[in-house]
């Protein structure tokens, strides 16, 4: 069962072939039997699960099961659950159980999912590698001296080594896509506004999205076509139509319009990551994509602007950590200044005060105007750099992160941290749709092309990904890890 | 722009952030670094650029002026780590 898409499974559950009480207790065992190995669960629901799996399978019975009913599914443990600790990776919030549950929770509980656990993650978001969790390292499943990619890295690791079908992530600036280039999975990140980010913890307000992680584009499409959507509780949530993506998976590629940007394959390049990339476009040509090479002229300026706005933005956001309305608070604070500053002292990890003390030197007095104000000026000429790309063509192509996965513990300085980042970031700072789609391996561990498209265009990519898993079986490829077990 | 130590120890305390002297030493390396990577930004010429907030260049929308919420008092106090009759506790600010 564990090898098969979530859209197999829905069949399956259709058809009869098992129930999802079944589904779900063999999944909830390989967590048991396997994630010792990967550590990437933060918390399991196994008794709530198999209450929902049993509502399922009778709400399938009476014949209104809904579009995900019985399937499994894990969230990052960023997504507020009612009832369940919401820790956000951090220990500020390891004692949260969240009163409400994120609109997406709502969404996919609704669409008769079942949620199996929260997964490990960079604390607040804050990371590329998922060495940054309060609750330890998450290991990659296709090499476990490998770091799976982060944010959103427990999510990435459970979908490869079969733990889940699939699961939510969230994406500032790459969290989704490098983690599941990282280990060889599809994952979206929506159009900023697709979908409601409300009981989503925020790290970068104007940056953050929600997005799923699965095997496959089709998987991904059925994910998105529940959790999108106008939600009056999120401002920043778009009021427009929800398309049918699964119907529109097959779109034929012919005549599709291809722009290369030549800033994505230039030094620091892993020249594996681009064999396999560019193999994958002779993929894409071989079925009628014509190709092109484009310039984004103002890529190189992505990484720095973005840590001027998303440390500024999070210094906002994360002094709702304050020690007196939820989350950790230290021992016999002497005044409320003792109680703050302690609180957050032992709340926050390294990497989020690193990031508390950029955002807040950036945005204080003096420094705003040759910080914030320069950024956000330079974001709008980071935009427009893809705004004129799509004037000549329909989806632009490259890697998704410039080295397959690397060591645990090899990137020690944050600043060539940040540097693995530099193909995703843009994306956000210009809030269009990105996806990453497994294209092979350099030495074992998997390349992800990355595929982008203009706003609001995710029916397109997801056609685009789904034709090229039509053709090559990249997603079918399973690590070895796990694979002893039924 | 270089930072310094009593930048971070300023930031520090802007952001209610206890730092002791050796850790804030720590941080002028690194945040040093960081701001020398974000002073690209400074190379750009940006005169006449509209700063982009939003993405989609939206603006915040707007809704009627009307309670929609209803009081869940209890519920949400329940994640507090201290409230007594209806109230979050914290150290004595007024003598």
């Amino acid at each position: 069962m564990h090898d098969k898409t979530l859209t197999e499974l829905a069949a399956s559950l259709e058809a009869g072939e098992f129930s999802s009480r079944e589904l779900c207790q063999a999944a909830l065992q390989r967590i048991e039997q396997l994630d010792g190995g990967l550590n990437s669960f933060i918390t399991v629901t196994a008794e709530q699960a198999l209450a929902n799996a049993d509502a399922a399978d009778q709400a399938r019975k009476a014949g209104h099961a809904g579009p995900l009913a019985g399937l499994p599914l894990a969230l990052k443990d960023i997504f507020c659950t009612q009832g369940v600790r919401t820790s956000c990776g951090s220990k500020m919030l390891d004692s949260f159980v969240a009163p409400y549950d994120a609109t997406v929770v709502e969404k996919l509980g609704h669409a008769g999912a079942v949620n199996l656990g929260k997964t490990n993650m960079d604390e607040f978001a804050m990371g590329s590698s998922n060495e940054n969790s309060f609750y330890g390292p998450v290991k990659n499943p296709w090499d476990v001296s490998a770091v799976p990619g982060g944010s959103s890295g427990g999510s990435a690791a459970a979908v490869a080594a079969g733990l889940v079908p699939a699961a939510l992530g969230t994406d500032t600036g790459g969290s989704i896509r490098q983690p599941a280039a990282f280990c060889g999975i599809t994952g979206l990140k929506p159009t900023y506004g697709r979908v409601s980010r409300y009981g989503m913890v925020a790290y970068a307000s104007s940056l953050d999205q929600g997005g799923p992680m699965a095997r496959t584009a089709a998987d991904c499409a059925l994910l998105l076509e529940t959790i999108a959507g106008h939600d009056v509780r999120d401002s920043t949530s778009v009021a427009r139509v929800v398309p049918d993506y699964s119907a529109e998976l097959d779109t034929s590629l012919a005549g599709l319009k291809i722009g290369l940007p030549k800033e994505y394959f230039g030094d620091g390049l892993d020249p594996e990551v681009e064999t396999a990339v560019r193999d994958a476009i002779k993929v894409y040509e071989s079925l009628g994509a014509k190709v092109c090479e484009v310039s984004l002229p103002h890529t190189h300026l992505a990484i720095p602007a973005y840590y001027v706005i998303a440390p500024a933005e999070a210094s906002s956001n994360l002094s709702r950590y304050d020690g007196v309305r939820f989350g950790h608070r230290c021992e016999d604070p002497t005044d409320l200044e003792d109680l703050y500053k302690r609180t957050r002292a032992e709340g926050f990890g390294e990497e989020v005060k690193r990031r508390i003390l950029i955002g807040t030197h950036t945005l204080s007095e003096g420094f705003f105007d040759a910080y914030y104000l320069k950024a956000q000026q330079v974001r709008r000429l980071i935009r427009q750099d893809f705004l004129d790309a799509f004037d000549d063509v329909d989806v632009l192509m490259g890697p998704t992160a410039p080295t397959p996965a690397f060591d645990l513990g090899a990137q020690k300085d944050p600043v060539s941290m940040y540097l693995q980042d530099i193909y995703t970031i843009a994306v956000n700072l210009a809030g269009i749709p990105g996806i990453s789609v497994p294209v092979g391996f350099a030495g074992n561990r998997p390349v992800g092309l990355q595929v982008l498209a203009p706003h609001f265009a995710e029916a397109q990519l997801l056609g685009v990904a789904h034709q090229f898993q039509q053709a090559t079986d990249w997603h079918l490829k399973r690590p070895a890890f796990g694979k002893e077990m039924a | 722009m270089a930072i310094e130590h009593a930048d971070v120890l300023r930031a520090a305390h802007l952001a209610r952030v206890g730092l002791s002297e050796d850790e804030a030493t720590g941080y002028v390396d690194d945040l040093s670094r960081i701001l020398e990577m974000v002073d690209q930004l400074q190379a750009v010429d940006t005169q006449g650029i509209t700063p982009l907030a939003h993405p989609l260049d939206a603006t915040q929308r707007l809704r009627p002026d009307e309670v929609t919420e209803r009081s869940q008092r209890d519920r949400f106090q329940a994640c507090a780590p201290a409230t007594e009759d209806g109230l979050y506790l914290v150290p004595r600010v007024v003598e």
